[in-house]
């Protein structure tokens, strides 16, 4: 018998030659199954290969290891054993992500078998405000980045009469650093598509819109045909599971822009305008898309929404912390050796994730950052690295979780530099609309580029001040709200990136003073 | 992501531009997606076709126009023969991003990449784990370094 092979088709393993590994290994006469990732990405190419104890892993495969891969060489250096027994996947609490790289993912019967629909049938025998209750009994929070508690905005969906509703998903995944919805989305789709199901039933939305960003053509790929598989099973259209519920999905590819993440530009883009902002209220759950009621929710978000109606919420509310609860999807990424998936309860710390799991950075070096939450979040220092994942205690020290991205940085990293490109970052994707950002943003790389330079530090790092303050203060959403917190973190905590350059200033003869050390002094004071 | 020679015709082009859009007209919203099929086919959006979109979507043409320009994916001109775009985020930035970019931007304009290819930033592609990250013609590769990009752009040179 041909051996059967698991080669990942997810668009990180495929980055780093997954397909030359699959046509290599059928072309040795394996029977080839293309999964989505383990999220273990520091392993890809993974190639499993089916045993009796199990599939046995292969860690970062070529063509050339395709003899002791099919032989399931357990003796080989680049074998990983059992890959559901490593260590780096026993040790997390798979929810979301528990079928993804385990099953054929555009395969309706693989979901079936693995416990696919079974969140959408208990739905189905409740009533819609039942399950708009046990969302909200879950304490499920938002994942696209704000926590806003999921339950209370499917409750005034729900409550909101009119003709038509929409569900919308939120695929933007702009965070830099950030993977996990396109990760479940090429690797389990059907999960995304059952979680809309029960959401399009339990607010009354008949129609549902998926806005994918354009950089995600793998998962373009991937979710269409899913949506094209479950029509033809009725698991979409207009009776779902005979049901005689509606629900029709429509895939729409964004182009470009960051700012499109933001639900209301989101909304815009889907009309078919420029994604530009919208002043809030009315807040989408009451007039949305078209001016209808819709439901904007990140792809984890929809994605938890299967295992919390098929296990009850309650259950769901088990895991986590405080008023964090259930299980966060952390995505390791940047300068790590083993950066992945770690899906875990709320309340795991800092230090955990990156030595721990990410077995620290992949240069070898000490870690001297790590941002957590996207552009937009802030950094984070060591001494800091026990404060447990948990919206509440992350804003406590001037920080956010956000859609989980942890980005590591060795000590090489200059901070000042980081600060400048987060003006740079809010520059480029600003859409205008506001004067705070807009100019403010530039102003931003210009104060920067002098404290850089060591020109007039003193005065500029008051002028930053300034900046921030009036970004923060001033701006219409996030976008230019936040960009302040990574620029004053990095200020607050590693002021000698900002200082050392004055030093140097001031060696050369410019104005005296270590002003940039008072400016990280004051921010100090100011947390 | 190759460019397509310019259509000799102008009015045949206005005519396939015509029927993208009204093969949509059903759609709610159709104007983003129409945008991207006439991307697909030209590989670039012409002032003619903006015209002829607005038409028959029944839109204002400034509208139109100014949804294009709002858009990064959305050029106005024909593509280079190739493009390679390189991940600028913080997590590719963290294993050396910037210098990649950097010296990528340089051999571009030396013609280490063949007479007309353009080297783009973007930010993100959603595989900060293995940068620093980049798209060769719009595939993905990670682990880039200058020696690695340098062999993937090879055939360009000859
Ligand atoms: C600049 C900006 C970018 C955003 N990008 C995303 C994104 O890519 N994906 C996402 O789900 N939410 C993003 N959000 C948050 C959304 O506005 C919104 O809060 C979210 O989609 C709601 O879904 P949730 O409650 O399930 O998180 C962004 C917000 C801002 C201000
Ligand atoms: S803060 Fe920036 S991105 Fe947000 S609305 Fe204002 S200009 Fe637009
Ligand atoms: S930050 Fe480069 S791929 Fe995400």
């Amino acid at each position: 018998m041909n051996p059967i092979c698991w080669v990942p088709q997810d668009a990180a393993a495929l980055s780093v030659g997954a397909d030359e590994v699959a046509a290599a290994l059928a072309a040795a006469g394996a029977e080839v199954r293309r999964n989505g990732s383990r999220g273990l990405l520091w392993a890809e190419p993974l190639v499993e290969v089916e045993t009796d104890p199990g599939r046995v892993g292969f860690a970062q495969v070529t063509p050339l290891d395709v003899r002791p891969v099919l032989a399931a060489d357990t003796g080989h250096p680049k074998c990983i054993g059992v890959v559901d027994d490593h260590p780096w996947l026993t040790g997390q609490l798979r929810v979301s992500f528990a079928r993804v790289g385990v099953i054929e993912p555009t395969s309706l019967s693989s979901y079936a078998e693995h416990g696919g629909w079974a969140g959408l049938r208990r739905a189905l025998s409740m009533s819609p405000e039942q399950v708009v209750e046990e969302v909200v009994a879950s304490g499920l929070r938002g994942r696209g980045g704000a926590g806003f508690p999921a339950g209370v905005k499917w409750r005034t969906v729900a409550g909101t009469q009119a003709d038509q509703k929409f569900v919308c998903c939120n695929f933007d995944e702009g965070d830099s650093g950030t993977f996990a919805d396109r990760m479940i989305v090429e690797g389990d789709p059907f999960t995304l598509l059952e979680g809309m199901t029960i959401a399009g039933y339990a607010v009354g939305a008949t129609e549902g819109y998926v806005y994918v960003r354009s950089e995600y053509p793998h998962a373009v790929a991937t979710l269409r045909r899913a949506i094209d598989l479950a029509y033809t099973q009725g698991f979409l259209g207009p009776d779902v599971l005979g049901s005689g519920v509606r629900l029709d999905l429509h895939v729409r590819v964004g182009a470009g822009a960051y700012l499109c993440g933001e639900e209301s530009s989101m909304l815009d883009s889907l009309e078919g305008k420029r994604g530009e902002v919208r002043a809030k209220p009315p807040i989408p759950a009451i007039s949305g898309l078209f001016g209808q009621p819709t439901l904007v929710n990140n792809v984890l978000t929809l994605c938890a929404v299967p295992a919390i109606v098929a296990a009850g919420g309650a259950s769901y509310a088990e895991l986590g912390r405080g008023r964090s609860l259930g299980t966060q999807v952390f995505q390791l990424a940047g300068n790590v050796a083993r950066g992945g998936i770690v899906e875990l309860p709320f309340g795991v710390t800092l230090r955990e994730l990156v030595e721990d799991w990410g077995g620290g950075t992949r240069s070898g070096r000490p870690v001297r950052a790590v941002q957590v939450g996207g552009p937009l979040g802030a950094y984070v220092p060591p001494h800091q690295f026990d404060t447990p994942l948990d919206y509440e205690e992350f804003a406590g020290i001037g920080a956010m979780v956000g859609h989980g991205g942890v980005v590591v940085f060795d000590d090489t990293v200059d901070m000042a530099r980081m600060a400048r490109f987060a003006f740079e970052f809010c520059g480029e994707e600003s859409c205008g609309k506001c004067t705070p950002c807009r100019i403010g943003s530039a102003r931003g790389v210009d104060v920067m580029d002098e404290v850089l330079a060591g020109r007039n530090v003193d005065a500029n790092l008051i002028l930053l001040d300034d900046l921030c303050e009036t970004m923060t203060k001033g701006s219409l959403c996030a976008m230019g709200g936040l960009t302040p917190m990574p620029v004053r973190s990095a200020l607050r905590h590693w002021p000698e990136d900002f200082a050392q350059l004055a030093e140097r200033t001031s060696r050369q003869g410019a104005p005296k003073g270590t002003g940039a050390r008072r400016g990280g002094a004051k921010h100090q004071g100011a947390q | 992501m190759v460019r397509k020679p310019p259509t000799a015709d102008v009015g045949a082009r206005v005519d396939v531009v015509r029927a993208i859009a009204a093969a949509r007209l059903e759609d709610r919203g159709p104007l983003m997606p129409v945008l991207h099929d006439v991307m697909a086919e030209f590989g670039y959006i012409d002032h003619a076709d903006v015209v002829a979109i607005a038409d028959v979507l029944n839109l204002s043409v400034a509208d139109v126009h100014g949804v294009v320009s709002f858009y990064k994916d959305f050029r106005t001109a024909p593509a280079p023969a190739h493009i390679v775009a390189l991940c600028r985020g913080e997590a590719c930035q963290s294993v050396g991003a910037e210098a990649l970019y950097a010296a990528a931007r340089y051999a571009a304009a030396a013609g280490d990449y063949g007479p007309d290819t353009e080297v783009e930033q973007v930010f993100c592609f959603g595989n900060c784990a293995l940068g620093p990250s980049g798209t060769i013609d719009g595939r993905l590769v990670g682990r880039l370094d200058p020696d690695r990009l340098s062999a993937l752009t090879q055939e360009w040179r000859s």
